[in-house]
């Protein structure tokens, strides 16, 4: 590995005409198919539950996305799962609802990821409060998702706050939004994208696709606005768990639309769970020989362990391996020492070491 | 312990009220957004030309009484909820602040399959509304255009004065202009 390639893959260096230090920009901008995967965020205080959940995703994907209190509820910040993730050298997607924050707290935020090495911000408008377990909760809404993504486009490249003061060092974040083509009203979508574009998005990422024919109508009207050209577009996919699983999801999921034949043919599979991801492992494949389609967001939700193989068996990546982390050198040495040290018979107790120098 | 839910109801966020409301007005001014439009053309052209008679009595005093009609008038016609930067124009004449999440810019990706809104599920989307309005309107493309994020210290202030007041003096810096 040459020395740049080093720079490049730890982030120290942000090749010309790239606005992040990050590994899925330089990715997208090399026109290679990009796999992006969704961590499904702890409820718990432990840094140990994100590294478990994204070492699933390890030498498969080039971004993983950390969802803002997705479906409303409560659960790990994103801020605090991408600082983890940035830690391990992963790729972090953050995701950022303007459900729960006001301006102030969203350009500090901005500033906060970036400083920890968060290369991709995704601005979303995010669910109701409704939706989720705390319905009482004052929704904030102070943004839109739009306002929000040239918010941070005006940090970055006019290194001011909204009001106008300077930033001394802008956040260098690559800029995504979410698209909705699966939801009313279809002509207005592209629309939409174009809009999102014309504030600063430079990724999207799609909500979950079940319906190729839907998907290919809304891309043929992107292409002749030219708006494939304007961003990279990844198109959001995942495994059904089961036909009862995606009856519920259609009916309670805001913007989750499941045609029946889809249903109709998971509920007639001997292998329900086996059948979800085969349909997957179908779209994916299809949308990669759509023109215009730069990759795919694989959204598993607690079926995180079927990301691999999904990966794996729709042959996406063709021959290209994903970053994936490495222990260096010293580490090894101290894995060494310390296996060493607890296969001792006589365990030795830092306090008795000191007892004995103490007392000859 | 605090009392439960059902002892009071509040009136006109039940189902049934919602129902019975149906937004047939606001409605209604979404399937006239055409002839809204070129009303609210003329209208400001009016107001324009009263700039003079405003400035004589005082943009300030003249705020609390042009508030009460402007407050009733597009209440009945648009559901308004005062933001003090009227889009109107730029949304079909679907009040976008009538959006639970008040979004400015187009429709979230929640709408139901129907065109209804995720958060009431008995409201028709202010969005899809606002998209087939302005497909009525002559100046419908401004529906493409980014929207600021609303400037929350102007909520509950009359837009038709601010602008006329805007206006005026952009007015009065394009005839100044050509003398310099």
């Amino acid at each position: 590995m040459s020395a740049l390639q080093a720079d490049l893959d730890d982030g120290s260096v942000r090749p010309p005409g790239h606005t992040s230090y990050g590994r899925l920009e330089r990715i997208l901008r090399r026109g290679e198919f990009a796999v992006t995967a969704e961590l499904n965020p702890p409820d718990s205080a432990d840094p140990q539950d994100v590294y478990e959940r994204a070492a699933i995703f390890d030498g498969w994907v080039d971004g993983i996305n950390a969802t803002d209190g997705s479906g409303a509820n409560c659960h790990m910040s994103s801020v605090g799962i991408c600082a983890l993730l940035t830690r391990m050298g992963y790729a972090p997607v953050m995701q950022m609802s303007c459900r729960d924050r006001n301006r102030i707290a969203m350009q500090g935020d901005v500033l906060g990821a970036a400083a920890m090495g968060v290369a991709n911000i995704l601005c979303l408008t995010g669910d109701g409060v409704q939706a989720g377990d705390q319905p009482n909760a004052k929704p904030v809404f102070d943004l839109d998702s739009l306002s929000l993504l040239e918010t941070i486009r005006i940090m970055r490249d006019e290194q001011r706050f909204l009001s106008g003061r300077k930033i001394s060092s802008p956040p260098y974040v690559f800029l995504g939004a979410a698209s909705n083509p699966f939801s009313p009203p279809y002509e207005f979508r592209p629309f939409r994208l174009a809009k999102k574009i014309a504030a600063g998005a430079q990724f999207v990422q799609t909500q979950y696709c079940y319906d190729v024919p839907l998907l290919d109508k809304f891309m043929r009207q992107v292409r002749d606005d030219g708006l494939d050209q304007a961003c990279f577009i990844l198109v959001g996919v995942g495994p059904l768990a089961s036909a009862k699983a995606a009856r519920w999801i259609r009916t309670h999921v805001p913007g989750i639309h499941i045609p029946d034949e889809v249903i109709a043919r998971i509920e007639g599979a001997e292998n329900q769970r086996q059948e979800g991801k085969k349909i997957c492992i179908e779209i994916i494949q299809q949308v990669r020989e759509m023109a215009g389609i730069a990759g795919v967001h694989v959204m598993a939700y607690r079926q995180e362990e079927l990301v691999a193989e999904i990966v794996y068996e729709s042959g996406v990546l063709r021959d290209r391996k994903p970053w994936q982390r490495e222990p260096k050198s010293d580490d090894a040495v101290v894995a060494e020492r310390l296996e060493e040290i607890l296969a001792e018979d006589e365990a030795v107790i830092p306090q008795e070491i000191l007892n004995e120098e103490v007392s000859p | 312990m605090a009392a439960p839910r059902r002892y009071y109801k509040p009136s006109g966020v039940s189902r049934v009220a919602r129902a019975r409301a149906r937004y047939s007005i606001r409605l209604w001014s979404v399937r006239n957004a055409r002839v809204l439009e070129r009303f609210y053309g003329t209208f400001a052209d009016l107001f324009l030309k009263l700039h003079p008679l405003w400035q004589a009595i005082g943009y300030a005093r003249v705020e609390r009484p042009v508030l009460v009609v402007e407050k009733a008038t597009k209440g009945f016609l648009f559901d308004c909820r005062m933001c003090g930067k009227c889009v109107l124009s730029a949304t079909g004449m679907s009040c976008p602040m009538n959006c639970p999440k008040s979004l400015r810019n187009g429709p979230c990706g929640g709408v139901r399959a129907n065109g209804n809104c995720e958060v009431e599920p008995d409201m028709p989307c202010v969005w899809v509304q606002a998209w087939e309005g302005s497909q009525r309107m002559k100046s419908g493309d401004t529906i493409m255009g980014v929207q600021k994020p609303l400037d929350q210290s102007l909520v509950g202030s009359s837009s038709w004065l601010r602008v006329t007041a805007e206006a005026a003096a952009a007015r009065a810096a394009a005839a100044k202009e050509p003398e310099q």
